[in-house]
């Protein structure tokens, strides 16, 4: 037998859904909706952050929201309190969205009547972080009930996201949550990553948090203008 | 653990590539996975063995090369290294944001075995 013949390949195993990802970003960027990710651990309050900011955005922008979840659609059922379109992805036992399920969610939707499409991924820190879904925005909560270490425990979602936001800022204190501690360990996997604070209880820091998305669409309309 | 994802888009683009390259049996897959990919190489490496049954890669053995983090340092004007995930210059101790390399997840090349047929 003769020795093996080595084949150069050199091609990123999950091409097919950096692909898909790309070609949805097209299809976002022409409808002209900026699309904003959450993750989280599980609990960390991706679902309350999401119905506030929906609830709040409703009366001045034309909104709507995917979810990702294992097994339950309950997420979806309690943002659809707010009025807006939701739609549920029910991702069975995959641990993560991928940019072929969010294709498919939004088939028949019309992404062109809408301003922002929010995407609450599964509640995982790990796997998200792997998978491009052609989001502008990719958003990672930090609840102050979590351990300020999280940074550093699970570096990779933490490096290829856009903006930390803190949340449950309400339960700091009862937490013991030391935010010099969260931010040196923000600024060791990312120096430079924005961080917010919020509490979607108090309403602290939603004001900040609504204006950053909203300059996140104006920053996408511009660039994507013709010229 | 989405390894066994990450495994079974591998085998899916291993096939095609030796299929592409008229070759026979896969004996061996070369990866690259870069220290902030997110991979487990032990958790690949069994992923890969257990969703490989009944495939045309069936017995192909998995070679993972493990590359570093890359930063590039503003303040020494180069490229470092990192031991870890902390994106601090080892040299100077300034904070370097920008990623070189470390993020890959790549196929890089197949050994096959042309005096063997594929399985299929």
């Amino acid at each position: 037998m003769t020795s093996p013949r080595i084949v150069e390949v050199r091609q990123a195993i999950l091409s097919k859904n950096d692909l898909a990802a790309r070609e949805q970003r097209q299809v976002f960027r022409d409808a002209g909706v900026c699309v904003v990710s959450l993750v989280s651990s599980p609990g960390a309050g991706k679902t309350a952050l999401l119905g506030e900011t929906l609830r709040r955005l409703t009366p001045r922008y034309r909104v709507a929201a995917l979810v990702g979840d294992l097994a339950t659609d309950h997420d979806a059922v309690r943002l659809r309190e707010s009025g807006a379109p939701v739609r549920q992805i029910t991702t069975g036992t995959v641990c993560h969205l991928d940019a072929e399920m969010v294709r498919r969610a939004l088939a028949d939707w019309d992404l062109g009547a809408l301003e922002f499409l929010f995407i609450e991924n599964v509640g995982n820190l790990v796997c998200p972080a792997s998978y491009d879904l052609g989001e502008d925005l990719r958003v990672v909560l930090l609840s102050v009930t979590e351990g300020e270490d999280k940074p550093e425990k699970y570096p990779t979602i933490f490096a290829t996201s856009d903006l930390v936001v803190v949340t449950k800022l309400d339960l700091a204190a009862a937490a013991g949550y030391d935010d010099a501690l969260a931010r040196r360990a923000l600024e060791a996997v990312r120096p430079g990553l924005d961080v917010l604070r919020v509490s979607v209880r108090s309403g602290a820091g939603m004001t900040d948090w609504l204006d950053r998305l909203v300059s996140a669409r104006a920053r996408k309309r511009v660039a994507s203008s013709p010229v | 653990m989405h390894e066994l994802s990450i495994a079974l888009s591998l085998i899916e683009l291993a096939t095609e590539r030796a299929q592409q390259a008229d070759g026979g049996r896969v004996e061996a897959v070369h990866v690259r996975i870069g220290a902030l990919a997110g991979v487990e190489a032990d958790a690949l490496r069994f992923s890969f063995e257990v969703a490989c049954r009944d495939t045309p890669l069936e017995g192909a053995r998995l070679i993972i090369e493990e590359t570093p983090i890359v930063v590039f340092c503003p303040r020494c004007q180069a490229e470092r290294t990192l031991q870890a995930p902390r994106f601090e210059c080892p040299a100077c101790g300034g904070p370097t944001p920008t990623l070189v390399r470390g993020r890959e997840l790549e196929l890089t090349a197949l050994e096959v075995q042309d005096d063997v047929p594929a399985d299929r």
